[in-house]
């Protein structure tokens, strides 16, 4: 395992949403340089855990440390950068102009644009209005501004959902390459054919950790072949039995309309 | 620079948005050009100014409370809050994305009440221009502010007759604040349009020194007032 300080440092974490208790005293951490998956169904607590590690999260207590500052120090702007579930862009601004925009704020030369452009795949589509894009590529424009300079940490909610699976491996590709160069990746997903994809997981059920591992300790500590039915199995040991459905009733709707269409390209 | 970027992406989305220019620019005119046509000259001479004033003020409000709502509820105000970005300077780049739209507006509409629809101000028309992007400016301030109490469009739109019109009856358009009753003149005495209007009058009425110095310096300070809560509605963690 890694030797290094924890890229993340969470301990007795505490977050009320609305009502709902999220997390009543969480503890984490997370390596450095690795691509950890957020795995579970929607509604338990991936995004608050990112959101926590962005430090946009108002918590109620406990402490979340990100590369050894406290999560929303403004010195980490720089160096943390986030994507969220629902792409947070200007929809009537074209693909370039979003990316120039936020290249700028963090005072990127405009050769910077271009490259992130290319590495989502958006050459094409770089003059096209954002809405009138395809919900995939609009996650990817989304996604391109959150690989805009040099993040040492990035935190992506969801970024390959609505995505076709051609897409879906290239930008695995990228995020292999992002950790091969020691940037850590936290990726969450509620696809668990994802988590072969990825070095660490963290399985996540209602605000709680079901289990921190890797891939092939998942697989081997369940005796499973697939990681869909590891991780119920998992759920299973953890003690509570699973739902019907791994979707808990009151949670927020897991994408915006839009991502549910293919991206066709 | 982060400060010129936004006011840039601000002034390029108004660009991808002609209908919204067009509104902006020719509206006022339209309706200046619409009120010299159905009144006197004389009448039209005392309320030409107001509707200089009122115009910019009303237009900017909505068209900045819109614009900043979709800022909160689209994601982007959140990712903007995780960028280096200060909240100063996307308050401010709004101020002069908008400021330099109401100059353009206020150069039609003064120009255009002027030389075409013949109003006579006795006062300097750079002056009268300058309250009125004031004005806009002010709009600008309370329209961010506005939307920070909207949860959607619709609502956001609602606040244009609730906030406008009340201040446009007290502020002394269809009479004045002095002939008011006591309650009513107080009360407009705290409102922002009085000054507006009370600016823009005296501007036309070439009216110089503290007299003319007073409205617009509260007009200034509303609008530093407005950023200033409106920066506070601007938190970075959210629940």
């Amino acid at each position: 395992m890694v030797t290094d300080s924890p890229a993340v440092s969470i301990s007795g974490l505490r977050v009320k949403r609305g009502k709902v208790q999220v997390f009543d005293g969480l503890d984490l951490d997370l390596a450095p340089g690795r691509i950890t998956g957020l795995m579970g169904p929607s509604g338990c607590g991936k995004s608050t855990l990112i959101r926590c590690i962005v430090g946009i999260q108002k918590v109620q207590g406990g402490s979340v440390s990100v590369l050894g500052l406290p999560a929303g120090t403004p010195s980490l702007r720089r160096r943390v950068s986030y994507s969220s579930q629902q792409a947070s862009v200007y929809t009537d601004l074209s693909v370039s102009e979003n990316i120039r925009y936020f290249a700028r704020l963090y005072g990127l030369p405009a050769s910077e644009t271009d490259r992130v452009i290319s590495a989502v795949g958006l050459d094409d589509q770089r003059k096209q209005r954002a809405d009138d894009l395809s919900g995939g590529q609009l996650t990817r424009t989304s996604l391109a501004i959150a690989l805009l300079g040099s993040p040492e940490l990035l935190a992506l909610d969801e970024p390959t959902v609505g995505l076709d699976p051609l897409l879906r491996a290239e930008l695995w590709g990228i995020f292999r390459g992002l950790a091969d160069s020691g940037i850590t990746l936290i990726v969450s997903s509620h696809v668990m054919d994802e988590a072969n994809r990825c070095d660490d997981l963290l399985l996540m059920r209602q605000g709680q950790i079901v289990a921190h591992t890797t891939p092939a300790d998942l697989l081997t500590e369940s005796g499973k072949s697939d990681p869909d039915e590891a991780f119920l199995e998992l759920i299973r040991r953890h003690g509570d039995a699973p739902r019907h459905s791994l979707d808990t009733p009151n949670d927020v709707p897991e994408t915006a309309p839009r991502h549910a269409q293919e991206d066709v390209r | 620079m982060r400060l010129f970027a936004t006011a840039g992406r601000v002034l390029s989305q108004l660009r991808h948005d002609p209908r919204t220019v067009a509104m902006m620019a020719l509206l006022p005119m339209l309706l200046v050009g619409l009120f010299s046509w159905i009144m006197p000259a004389r009448l039209f001479d005392q309320v030409g100014p107001m509707l200089i004033a009122l115009f910019p003020f009303t237009v900017m409000f909505i068209v900045t409370s819109i614009a900043t709502l979709r800022e909160r509820t689209s994601g982007t105000l959140e990712r903007l809050l995780t960028t280096p970005l200060r909240k100063a300077e996307l308050l401010f780049g709004y101020e002069i994305a908008f400021g330099l739209v109401a100059v353009l507006q206020a150069t039609l509409v003064v120009s255009f009440a002027v030389y075409v629809c013949g109003l006579k101000i006795d006062g300097s028309l750079w002056v009268v221009g300058g309250t009125a992007v004031l004005n806009a400016l002010m709009g600008t301030a309370l329209g961010l502010l506005a939307s920070a109490f909207a949860r959607t469009e619709f609502q956001a739109v609602q606040f244009m007759p609730v906030f406008v019109f009340p201040q446009m009856a007290l502020g002394g358009v269809f009479m004045p604040r002095s002939g008011m009753p006591d309650v009513l003149s107080a009360i407009s005495d705290w409102l922002p349009l009085s000054y507006s209007i009370e600016a823009v009058q005296r501007a036309s009425a070439n009216v110089t020194g503290w007299d003319l110095g007073r409205p617009l310096l509260i007009l200034v300070g509303v609008t530093l007032l407005a950023l200033l809560l409106g920066s506070l509605t601007l938190p970075r963690r959210t629940p």
